[in-house]
């Protein structure tokens, strides 16, 4: 069997490069633009409204809106052609807000939309919802270091996780780039990816850590690609097969679940490469060889 | 690996048929309650209204503390211990000033576990109040505990007056639940509309009966109260002929006088007594309605009214007189609440999320389907097997729990489809090379068997342990997500090491003489 067809290994260098100027331009991101918070995590109110009179449009909306005092308040398009998302950030608590804001536009616009999705959320409650999922996130960080920590020599243990940061720091740095919304359901997201990401790179560290103790004589710059090599046509089908479901829900899920299969297919994707060119230059960087798994091998 | 047994064989299609059934149970009825379940739809997916309610309990501390200090004054006054300046001060502290001599007693008493003026929580080594003592200022304030406590009595009212609030207006199977100690979760499926229930929800309803003064000025005994219409401003006296705790039974009811509507009630025996001992004294003077601290009417007392029943006149329409006496037959929450948290889907999203959820999934599992059949011929028709068998499985198991599906947990599911094919492929792809090695196939199958397993193992407990966090910190239609993935994880395990294995072993028995390719 051809172990070596493809020298995956010859460009670890070059792939090394291009991961760490994404991450550092995430980074930057991340950093000075920040990410666009939904109302889940910045308070405040979203409105998803259908047009059935078909002269409503963003312009007459906006005017409606304009003098309602509510601050800045954003409309766009949202799926189907007339549906529209309306975002604001108004704090003060008013119980008749929704009431107030229908009577205001069908004075304005008559009665021809319907009001489809309301969601309100309360500064408290967007803090206490956005330090939850920061909690939600490190925690799995965590119980995947520790399961990998148990599971694996330590220098499998850091280039699996250091696969895992470049993963979420890279999805997240898009949307940031992007300025997508980032709400709970990118929360769980960045969950799945974790564990994606995870998954893929310890099927290839299983395969590394066997051909370590079946070729002795070989050095790890090539076992890491003759275990690439070996792990391959999983790793693409597994990733075809995951994709292809992630984007039927991005192509036909809803309009609700867009940004969430899209953060997924991201992770999916950077998954798939970090296994490879994360995860396996980090063992030839450490120089891993037949003794470091066998000294911790009890049997 | 590859040898099943006839009792693991009748175990496997034993579970496959329970949980089929159940799976189909979502699409008939049966009489019988213990198999007859059902998924239950989330909010997003049925429509309806979710609201998280907070309880502002500034008020309840106040009336703690005054109460609190009345009681102090009093019990040392019995005890011949004098103190002066006893207030509560704007930071909640109760303080006050003893006699040089005697602050050691009065310490002792409110650090006498016995003594009932500072509770002991045995259960939490802890006073209800703290005490602190500089010199002869002694400084009082309610403890972690004593906070504690206060907030959860104050919750436990209030869920009791929410849940009769939202019974009276009658929505369908409405769900009420504490959420720490001072909130109240209040899920209403089917409801698109809550304007009704926020506004029932957002009164205190705490109604007072007062006289006007005669006089206009401001003293002591008297307070300035606004009428709801804003048009006068009334010096009403801060003593309470009548309470709505007085209140047995409030109606809307139409005066055939004068056509208006009105609220009657009725009072309990002491209300009654109250009331009619000081209407007779009041005659001729104005007797204020005050809701939630604004007079609804004051109308003149004519006669006495010693009948116990009465009513409330004001400019009510009939849906705000039903609203009021719905208020009022419920009672008065203890401290006022704050909607701090709604979301709201219109029972048309829900549907439509349904159906993009159902659409996409069937669009995901052809594509995975296809796909797997296209490289993997045969043996892809038994993970695709596998894959339908599993997703019977786990709406079985949805169902079998009565889950709450959600429209992130359709995703979960489809996200489930696509993943589920990993073990398989990892067994498929490891027998491949096995069977380079290795001439016996049956050997080379088995051996597939056995070495891909920890790596399946692997890959499955990672996403697992995401799944699992997930659920517990995760929120509403996020723990749907977590639900469906952790829940597809199990299954696909079982749809792979019980069903795909047993398939192929039939397939290989089937097949011993040949050669065979995947």
């Amino acid at each position: 069997m051809e172990n070596n067809k493809i020298k995956f290994n010859k460009f670890y260098k070059t792939f090394n490069l291009a991961s760490a100027l994404l991450v550092l331009i995430s980074i930057f991101f991340l950093f000075f633009k920040g990410l666009n918070f939904g109302v889940d995590f910045k308070g405040g109110t979203l409105i998803e409204l259908r047009a059935t009179d078909k002269q409503i449009n963003i312009s007459s909306l906006r005017n409606a809106f304009s003098n309602m005092n509510l601050g800045d308040v954003a409309i766009k398009k949202f799926g189907k052609e007339y549906d529209y998302l309306i975002k604001f950030e108004k704090k003060d608590s008013d119980q008749n807000l929704i009431q107030n804001i229908k009577n205001e536009l069908t004075k304005k616009l008559g009665s021809g939309y319907e009001i489809r999705r309301v969601e309100n959320v309360g500064p408290k409650v967007s803090a206490e919802l956005l330090k939850g999922g920061l909690i939600a996130i490190a925690a799995a960080l965590g119980a995947m270091l520790f399961y990998i920590w148990i599971r694996f020599e330590w220098q499998f243990s850091i280039g699996a996780i250091a696969a895992l940061f470049h993963d979420v720091i890279l999805t997240m740095g898009f949307f940031s780039i992007f300025s997508l919304e980032v709400n709970l359901s990118i929360v769980a997201a960045i969950l799945t990816i974790v564990g994606y990401s995870m998954n893929d790179t310890v099927v290839i560290f299983d395969r590394v850590r066997e051909n370590l103790k079946k070729h002795i004589d070989i050095k790890i710059f090539d076992l890491t690609n003759i275990s690439i090599n070996e792990t391959l046509s999983r790793t693409i089908i597994t990733s075809v097969t995951t994709l292809l479901a992630l984007l039927s829900i991005f192509f036909f899920g809803g309009e609700i679940l867009k940004g969430f299969s899209l953060a997924m297919i991201l992770g999916v994707i950077f998954g798939t490469y970090s296994s490879i060119y994360i995860a396996n230059p980090i063992l030839v960087l450490f120089k891993v060889s037949y003794k470091t798994v066998s000294k911790e091998e009890k049997d | 690996m590859l040898y099943f047994s006839k009792l693991r064989i009748a175990f496997i299609l034993l579970v496959s048929i329970i949980l089929t059934f159940f799976t189909l149970s979502n699409f008939t009825n049966f009489e019988n309650n213990i198999i007859d379940k059902k998924i239950n739809l989330g909010l997003d997916l049925q429509g309806g209204s979710y609201l998280l309610l907070e309880i502002d309990n500034t008020p309840v501390i106040i009336k703690e503390l005054q109460n609190k200090s009345l009681q102090i004054k009093n019990l040392l006054k019995e005890k011949n211990l004098n103190i002066k300046n006893i207030k509560v001060t704007d930071d909640n502290f109760i303080t006050f000033i003893s006699e040089s001599e005697t602050i050691n007693e009065i310490e002792k008493i409110f650090n006498d576990k016995e003594e009932s003026i500072n509770p002991y929580y045995e259960r939490f080594k802890s006073f209800k109040y703290d005490i602190y003592v500089e010199e002869n200022l002694f400084r009082l304030q309610l403890s972690k505990y004593g906070l504690i406590d206060l907030k959860n009595s104050s919750l436990d009212q209030a869920i009791e007056i929410v849940r009769r609030r939202v019974d009276e207006v009658g929505t369908n199977e409405p769900n009420i639940l504490k959420r720490g100690n001072d909130r109240i979760l209040v899920e209403l499926p089917g409801l698109d509309d809550p304007m009704r229930i926020k506004n029932l929800l957002g009164k205190t309803a705490n109604l007072t009966f007062r006289f006007i003064s005669s006089t206009s000025d401001e003293n002591f005994g008297t307070e300035k109260i606004e009428f709801e219409d804003g048009t006068e401003i009334a010096n009403v006296s801060k003593r309470i002929v009548l309470s709505g705790e007085n209140l047995i039974d409030a109606q809307p009811r139409m005066d055939n006088q004068n056509n208006q509507t009105v609220v009657s009630f009725t009072l309990d025996r002491v209300g009654a007594k109250r009331f009619g001992k000081a209407t007779t004294q009041g005659v001729g003077q104005r007797l204020a309605i005050v809701l939630d601290g604004k007079i609804i009417s004051a109308p003149v007392v004519r006669e006495p009214i010693v009948s116990g029943a009465g009513q409330i006149t004001g400019d009510f329409t009939f849906q705000t007189a039903t609203d009021l006496a719905l208020l009022l037959r419920s009672g008065a929450l203890p401290a006022p609440m704050n909607i701090i948290e709604e979301r709201t889907v219109g029972p048309d999203l829900g549907e439509d999320s349904i159906k993009a959820g159902i659409f996409a999934l069937i669009i995901g599992f052809v594509l995975v389907i296809s796909f797997m059949i296209f490289k993997y011929r045969i043996f892809g028709l038994i993970a695709n097997t596998a894959l339908i068998l599993n997703l019977f499985f786990l709406v079985g198991i949805l169902t079998l729990f009565e889950a709450t599906l959600t429209l992130p947990g359709i995703a979960g599911i489809i996200l489930t489809v696509g993943m589920a094919v990993d073990a398989n492929v990892l067994i498929f792809e490891r027998i491949k090379e096995e069977k380079f090695n290795e001439k016996n196939q049956i050997v080379a199958f088995d051996s597939g068997y056995v070495k891909s397993r920890t790596a399946i193992i692997d890959a499955n407990i990672t996403t697992f342990i995401a799944a699992f966090i997930l659920f517990f910190l995760g929120s509403g239609p996020i723990k749907g997500f977590s639900v469906t993935l952790g829940v597809g994880i199990l299954t696909t395990l079982f749809s792979v090491y019980f069903i795909a294995r047993m398939l192929t072993a039939m397939y290989l028995m089937k097949n011993k003489t040949r050669e065979i390719n995947i």
